[in-house]
């Protein structure tokens, strides 16, 4: 009974699949082509048109300068501005550069950390948008010596 | 409850918390190998992290393979009090999907 039963949500998802239904559930608005396979010059220039980065030393970045486990490189991400509304986090040499983007309502701090797979050795680059528009960028370089994106 | 793949911790200091997520996810890129079969293991990863307080989305985020396998994110909230409700909702590139609530003490 249970093997049918399986059976028949498989079928029924691959039904509804092939009705093109897929589109009605949530995930499909997750945006595919910002984190597409390109290199990193140009997944910037997807994600952002205008270019007009402002390097600053307001973000900091907590970055392990030596990783030695590719797989979980933890980052911590501080500002003291307030209005930071959407939190880009790129890794240079990626085969998909843009590894997350958060959307903060005023009520987050800009305080956020998680944890990177990188490839190889590489800049990770933080690019916060402000409430009214400035793109602000801060980068580290991470040494990775076990390379792998490995699980 | 308990085999929830989200687990909240908060940590409130009068109007701030501090609130750590760890979920429960394999996290693959589509790029490794088994290494039994030596075939791609198929990409699997979460895809959208929602985080609500009192049902006010705070944080929207879309991820992607290169967050490691079991994503951990910790963030502060401002002008949280005893007793606000954290909700949070992911969905993977499978549609698998999963959420938890969680009070602020």
């Amino acid at each position: 009974m249970a093997k049918s039963r399986r059976h028949f949500v498989k079928r029924l998802i691959q039904i509804c699949s092939l009705f093109g239904l897929k589109s009605a559930f949530a995930w499909a608005d997750w945006p595919e082509r910002l984190f597409s396979t390109t290199p990193y010059p140009e997944t910037l220039k997807t994600l952002f048109p205008t270019a007009n980065f402002i390097d600053t030393n307001k973000i900091h970045l907590k970055l392990p300068r030596v990783a030695e486990n590719g797989a979980v490189v933890p980052l911590t991400i501080t500002s003291s501005l307030p209005d930071i509304q959407k939190i880009s986090v790129l890794v240079e040499k990626n085969p998909k550069p843009l590894s997350a983007q958060f959307q903060l309502s005023p009520r987050v701090e800009p305080t956020l950390s998680l944890r990177l797979k990188m490839a190889k050795s590489s800049n990770v680059i933080v690019i916060a948008e402000t409430r009214d528009g400035q793109l602000l960028r801060t980068q580290k370089a991470v040494k990775v010596t076990i390379g792998g994106c490995g699980g | 409850m308990a085999n929830s793949s989200i687990r909240i911790r908060s940590k409130r200091r009068q109007q701030k918390a501090q609130i750590r997520i760890l979920i429960a996810h394999p996290m693959e890129n589509g790029r490794n190998r088994d290494p039994e079969t030596g075939q791609f293991i198929p990409a699997h990863f979460i895809q959208e992290l929602d985080i609500s307080l009192n049902g006010e989305r705070v944080i929207q985020a879309d991820l992607s393979g290169s967050i490691s396998k079991d994503p951990y994110f910790s963030f502060v909230l401002n002008h949280v009090k005893s007793g606000d409700l954290i909700r949070v909702n992911w969905v993977d590139n499978l549609g698998i999907h999963d959420s938890r609530e969680h009070l602020i003490k």
